[in-house]
């Protein structure tokens, strides 16, 4: 299955956990304890959001640490930049549009 | 070109919802005409210099646009509208899907809700996008962005001749 930013951002506890470590980097136990759901259940939103490549672990001593890819998320910004400039351009195409129809009705 | 005319473009958190409102200094008729009629709506809703060809369209509850978008080396990018709602001059929703040049369509697609509303002979339209897939999200821009580079690439040349001629 095809693993994206855009599926990391979809789920609620994910972007929960991406809020949380993006102040700063946390063990999963510390991550499991700000949530209701089994600490089995964060794993598995740990394992989706490095496979979309959204967290970086790092092991310290024996713990891991997960910590936010700040450049991965600026994607989206890309993304939407780009969606919004889309639509912009269609208006100002349909300005011109709406006045020359408006010409020709006079 | 001076604008100044409301524009409101924001997205859900979950990224699957596309909120846009605008505003246009046009009676109800022309926008409601410029949003549902096909020969109308290929006029603008390709950004240059990619081109709409519609192939037909019948505005109608369960009626279809059917459509391409053109890249300038002359790539078709099919889809097909299907009108799921449609009250005059205030409201349609449509279900639109990528398709081939066959008409096979590329499941799932995403929602349209447009809402028109007119005050001082001004209208304000309201779009709300929703996309059950993300992946088909993304893929939105795909074409456009390519055509967009390409518009740029070809200003690149041109701009790469016109100072060699100097």
């Amino acid at each position: 299955m095809r693993r994206d930013i855009f599926q990391a951002i979809a789920d609620p506890t994910r972007r929960a956990i991406i809020t949380l470590i993006a102040l700063q980097a946390m063990t999963p136990n510390a991550i499991a304890e700000n949530f209701q759901t089994t600490r089995q259940s964060v794993s598995k939103h740990l394992r989706i959001l490095t496979e979309c490549q959204l967290v970086k672990q790092e092991q310290q001593g024996r713990e891991i640490y997960y910590s936010l890819q700040i450049q991965k998320m600026k994607e989206i910004d890309i993304w939407l930049d780009q969606l919004r400039t889309l639509w912009e351009t269609r208006f100002s195409q349909l300005d011109k549009v709406l006045s020359t129809m408006k010409k020709q009705k006079k | 070109m001076t604008n100044n005319l409301p524009f409101d473009f924001t997205v859900d958190k979950a990224l699957k919802k596309v909120f846009i409102t605008r505003e246009f200094d046009a009676d109800l008729s022309l926008v409601w005409d410029a949003f549902t009629k096909a020969e109308l709506i290929d006029q603008w809703i390709a950004p240059k210099p990619m081109v709409s060809k519609t192939k037909y369209q019948d505005f109608k509850v369960g009626g279809k646009r059917f459509y391409a978008m053109v890249s300038p080396d002359g790539q078709e990018r099919w889809a097909m509208q299907e009108y799921t709602s449609i009250t005059p001059k205030t409201n349609f929703k449509m279900h639109s899907a990528f398709a081939d040049k066959d008409e096979n369509l590329e499941l799932p697609g995403s929602e349209w809700d447009h809402s028109f509303s007119e005050e001082n002979a001004r209208t304000t339209v309201s779009i709300i996008i929703f996309n059950e897939s993300l992946e088909r999200m993304e893929r939105i821009l795909d074409g456009f962005t390519k055509g967009m580079k390409m518009s740029l690439s070809n200003l690149e040349n041109l701009l790469a001749t016109l100072s060699k001629k100097r």
